[in-house]
């Protein structure tokens, strides 16, 4: 089996895993665990086995880089998580939503993480790993510990209260 | 291989979050353009491509950090070019085009009929033995002259491989910039040639105005 140029895996890849990140870790944090999982990665890649799962290979790594961000979270004086989206990295509130470079404009991605920020976190990320990372839940239940079962209903209770939660804030 | 999402986050004006690759969502071009720089900053950018439009079609140039390595036409594929660069160099390989700036800026005067020879850093590591020696030759044949493949056997010092100096100029693995498009045949017509002989032809008129 032809080994691909990185290129062709960070093409194919680099949406889903970057869904990933923005689920776990929201639009802010999200953009520099997608770089340090693509270059860590990188590192990687000339020994990963011929005929791996790519795409569970990097959502394990994404995984890893998200408790490094959370580990540097907590270490903050200020709990960046428990603020709202609004107030993080723009002195001027909710007017930062829309600047270029704050978060690129993308004020959807802002009210979908507030929807998935008010999940407990093992729930929004079994839902992030299967529906967006794209893992079986047995694999989801590697990353997250437990059962295959259990991972199971973190992520449908999670889909549950987000569809209910997005469905409420649909104009 | 993502699974199926319920209809209701799929169609929700948030769908952005989810479909990064959305229109108006400009984060992975960017991140990728990051990820390029901080590979090479990390020594881990083993190739770096990219494709630069020229009157012979996109060329393909890749880089490694000793210096340019590949130069390829369009009829060659550059996705299989860049799978052969992976197998044979390195699968470190990425969409980075800093690295090729300044070739690909005196491939511009060479086509703007500006430039006359190449000062660039080769990485010559994907030719070996005579066909090698040859690739080192080429040079010596001036821009807007010509030579036959018989008198480059001579030039390398082997006048019996012609055939052998055929080969060597079909693998050259950086066509334009190592001229093999100045070696033709003995009767003069132009000879076959790895972007095909329309672009052959077109690279000898160039220089010859």
């Amino acid at each position: 089996m032809e080994v691909k140029p990185f290129e062709a895996i960070v093409r194919e890849h680099g949406p889903a895993v970057l869904r990933v990140c923005r689920a776990v870790l929201g639009p802010q944090d999200a953009e520099d665990a997608w770089s340090e999982t693509f270059l860590a990665a990188l590192r990687a890649y000339p020994g990963l086995a011929p005929g791996a799962n790519v795409q569970a290979w990097l959502v394990t790594i994404a995984k890893h880089k998200a408790i490094d961000s959370h580990r540097a979270a907590a270490r903050r004086p200020v709990p960046v998580a428990e603020l709202p989206a609004d107030d993080r990295d723009t002195p001027s509130g909710a007017a930062g939503r829309d600047v270029p470079g704050v978060d690129g404009g993308r004020g959807d991605n802002d009210a979908l993480w507030a929807a998935l920020k008010t999940l407990p976190r093992r729930q929004r990320e079994a839902l992030a790993y299967h529906h967006l990372g794209g893992l079986p839940y047995a694999e989801v239940a590697l990353l997250l510990g437990g059962t295959e079962a259990a991972c199971r209903r973190s992520a449908a209770d999670g889909m549950k209260k987000l569809r209910a939660l997005t469905l409420e804030e649909s104009p | 291989m993502t699974m199926p999402l319920p209809q209701s986050l799929v169609q929700s004006p948030t769908q952005g979050l989810l479909l990064p690759d959305a229109a108006g969502d400009d984060a992975l071009p960017r991140l990728q353009s990051r990820l390029a720089a901080a590979a090479a900053d990390a020594g881990m950018l083993d190739v770096a491509y990219t494709v630069v439009d020229t009157p012979v079609g996109g060329l393909l140039l890749a880089a490694t950090p000793e210096g340019l390595v590949r130069v390829a036409f369009a009829c060659e594929d550059h996705d299989a070019v860049l799978e052969v660069l992976a197998a044979r160099i390195s699968p470190r390989i990425l969409n980075a085009p800093g690295r090729l700036q300044n070739a690909a800026d005196q491939i511009g005067e060479y086509f703007a009929g500006a430039r006359r020879a190449f000062d660039l850093p080769l990485d010559l590591r994907l030719t070996a033995g005579f066909r090698r020696s040859v690739v080192e030759h080429l040079p010596t044949i001036g821009y807007g002259s010509t030579a036959s493949y018989a008198a480059v056997a001579a030039l390398t010092g082997s006048p019996g491989a012609v055939r052998a100096v055929g080969t060597a100029c079909a693998l050259n693995p950086l066509p334009v910039v190592v001229p093999c498009h100045r070696v033709v045949r003995s009767d003069g017509s132009t000879g076959n040639y790895r972007g095909g002989p329309a672009a052959k032809r077109l690279l000898l008129k160039l220089e010859a105005a």
